[in-house]
């Protein structure tokens, strides 16, 4: 064999293991999406009404939030770590845009602007105990989840922001459409689709998949770990931040527990949008589309008029569906990977 | 390696967390049953005994704690900041201390740390009826006078109970006002609720459920009762299945401030507004867009003010030695006017008001 068909040989290797591996990746969302359409399927079946275009637009805002707050989830676990605090960040944001609009009188692009900045700050505060302290992210942000939350409630002091004092054009965001889309999904997507292109094709953006699947590694490979698990979390704090601002928009009525319990269904949306949740491995758009499945399940419990008990039950299982379906597939991989390997040598 | 170590320092985290709310839970039962077996005989003391002298004046300096189910929740600062301002008009001190989570016994160690600064009275929403009862007799045997308002505790575990409306009362308000927005008052209604177990709105839609059997409203018809579990996005949710699962339907009644909020927001930017009418139990300042707009022609719900008002004048009468808290007795509580003990240690504020268009700018809380 000559060296040039050696060469030929290893390329057509390499090709076939970027195939591979590119083929695991779509299989995640490729799953995700077909479980979504399976159910919307099968609800619309049972009610055609569940797919009426005002009850897609409905479906589209329910998950819009979640979906930013995940985007941002997203990139702190793919680094292995986790931010419980983004409920909290939502409601301190919420009432605080609410609180700009109602009370001072601020425009709504400096208001909105505000509330990412603000939940970027805390963002700054996980990011730096996290990295700087050593301390487990999961500790961290448990306890910013309680102190941001506490905040909260000295700063809105049982007041609670209503409707009828918000402008107009800003609860338009929440409920309005542009071109017949609501608008709020537009932002969703957007978001979801600007983090996507930078994990996806920026140095900085793919050093956090480094982080997460080897962080010593990572470090040696010259990488700032601490640096951008420290970015990382300032992203995911803003994201809820914008998240605060659009709950204002959309529901109207923000006291101190708005978004209480948040968390959780932002990292679940993350994991069954096949987001490992031991770092490393996902996209924004599964994460996206995870909080899709997860608003459609609820809603189509809602329409098919089964008792709401068993909303979380259906959760649940989904999770732990998703997390066997990753692992799985991961074996599966592994010894995909080690078989060539074998081979090889 | 270091991934390793750092799973290892993961999981460890997590095992302190749970190890925490595991001695946490434990703490609490514990505490739980110190207080039971303690306070078990306390009642009995504290019930019999002084007379009450009607003709009493209130003592000025009196010291109070008020506890709302929760701190932050707009509708109990309210009801507290009237206690507050009843003890401020007879010349004492009322101060707000409260849990931060509605938790059964989230109260407890709150309420026992508040018998150790020995005030006049303790004023409180109870979040669990039993959970709380133990430490109520405890500061009972030490000369507190117990009172509480919008929730209630065991009843011998306190001396007067503050009753924003009757059960009756408001599950009559629901159905009249489900009528009046019902065109012509034939239809399909559904209801919004908060949560399954919400002892509260379970009576109430008993009593609407109760009404609607009744000639009266023969032509309304109840589909569904939803459970939004107050929370705005369930709420949400659950109004856009309404209106979906059940396309004839003309009235969504909410006897809760969250899901009534919420289903008028969803509605008031739907194409079904004007088809399908909000009503229930809100605030005028949260529902004061929807009730202009259309949405929400009638809604209602007692003053939580004038409740906490109530519950600090029965306080210091209590404390003052005006009242016992035994049925028939009469106390005077500045502008709600006098009052009268009913049974069990009950006092009525009175039916709840309606809100319309007419009145609405009349309210502000």
């Amino acid at each position: 064999m000559s060296t040039a068909d050696v060469a030929i040989d290893r390329t057509a290797q390499g090709e076939r293991a970027r195939r591979l591996t590119e083929m695991v990746f779509r299989m995640r969302e490729l799953g995700i999406v077909m479980a979504l359409l399976l159910l919307i399927a099968v609800t619309a079946i049972l009610e055609p009404r569940f797919i009426e275009f005002d009850s897609l637009k409905d479906l589209a805002r329910n998950a819009s939030i979640i979906a930013i707050i995940a985007a941002g989830q997203t990139m702190v676990i793919l680094t292995r770590n986790i931010d419980l605090s983004v409920g909290s960040v939502l409601g301190l944001t919420a009432f605080f845009c609410g609180d700009l609009l109602s009370n001072h009188n601020t425009p709504i692009v400096v208001a909105i602007v505000l509330c990412v900045l603000m939940g970027a700050a805390c963002g700054v505060v996980n990011g730096v105990l996290t990295t700087f302290g050593r301390v487990p992210a999961l500790v961290v942000t448990l306890g910013t989840m309680y102190v941001f939350r506490g905040i909260a409630f000295v700063y809105t002091d049982g007041r609670q922001i209503n409707a009828e004092t918000l402008p107009d054009s800003f609860l338009n965001i929440g409920t309005g459409t542009v071109a017949g889309i609501p608008t709020i999904f537009l932002i969703a997507f957007v978001v979801v689709l600007i983090v996507g292109l930078y994990l996806a094709n920026y140095r900085s953006g793919r050093e956090l998949y480094a982080i997460g699947s080897n962080d010593a590694a990572a470090k040696l490979a010259g990488i700032r770990v601490d640096r951008r698990v420290v970015a990382a979390f300032v992203a995911c704090g803003a994201l809820a931040g914008l998240g605060g601002a659009l709950y204002a928009a959309r529901f109207g009525t923000v006291d101190a527990t708005a978004g209480t319990g948040y968390e959780l269904t932002v990292i679940s949306a993350a994991v069954v949008g096949g987001v490992a949740i031991t770092g490393g491995v996902g996209s924004v758009y599964g994460a996206a589309i995870g909080a899709v499945l997860l608003g459609c399940i609820t809603s189509s419990l809602i329409v098919l008029r089964i008792d709401s008990f068993w909303q979380q039950a259906a959760v649940g299982a989904l999770l732990i569906a998703a997390i066997a379906f990753d692992r799985l597939v991961g074996l599966r991989l592994d010894a995909a990977l080690r078989q060539r390997s074998a081979r090889r040598a | 390696m270091n991934s390793f170590h750092r799973s290892r320092a993961l999981w460890a985290a997590l095992l302190a967390v749970v190890l925490a709310m595991v001695v946490a839970a434990c703490g609490d039962t514990k505490d739980d049953t110190e207080t039971n077996a303690s306070g078990g005989g306390a009642a009995a003391t504290t019930s019999g005994g002084e007379a009450a002298n009607p003709d009493g004046e209130y003592r000025s300096g009196l010291t109070a704690i008020v506890m709302p189910k929760q701190l932050g929740n707009p509708y109990e600062e309210l009801e507290d900041s009237g206690t507050v301002e009843a003890f401020e008009e007879l010349g004492g001190k009322a101060t707000i201390e409260g849990p931060t989570d509605a938790g059964a016994s989230s109260q407890v160690p709150l309420l026992q740390s508040a018998i150790q600064k020995q005030p006049d009275a303790i004023i409180l929403a109870a979040n669990d009826p039993n959970a709380v009862a133990p430490v109520l007799k405890q500061a009972m045997a030490r000369d507190i006078r117990v009172v509480t308002q919008d929730s209630d505790a065991a009843s011998d575990a306190r001396q007067v109970f503050i009753n924003q409306a009757t059960t009756e009362g408001i599950g009559e308000v629901l159905a009249r006002m489900a009528k009046q927005v019902v065109p012509g008052g034939r239809g399909e209604i559904a209801v919004l609720s908060a949560t399954a177990n919400a002892t509260n709105q379970n009576a109430w839609i008993r009593v609407l459920r109760e009404r609607l059997q009744t000639p009266e409203y023969a032509d309304l018809r109840l589909v569904k009762v939803a459970y939004g579990d107050d929370d705005d996005q369930k709420s949400f949710q659950e109004t856009q299945g309404l209106l979906s699962a059940y396309p004839n339907l003309r009235a969504i009644v909410a006897p809760t401030t969250v899901g009534i909020a919420a289903a008028a927001r969803y509605l008031s930017s739907s194409p079904k507004k004007g088809r399908v009418a909000v009503t229930g139990l809100g605030t005028p300042n949260q529902m004061r867009k929807f009730v202009k707009d259309g949405t929400s022609p009638v809604f209602a719900l007692w003053n939580p003010k004038d409740v906490g008002y109530l519950g600090g004048y029965a306080a210091a009468a209590l404390a003052s030695g005006i009242i016992t808290g035994a049925e028939g007795e009469t106390f005077r509580a500045g502008r709600l006017g006098e009052r009268t003990i009913e049974a069990n240690g009950e006092i009525v504020l009175g039916p709840p008001t309606e809100f319309t268009r007419e009145n609405i700018d009349d309210f502000d809380f």
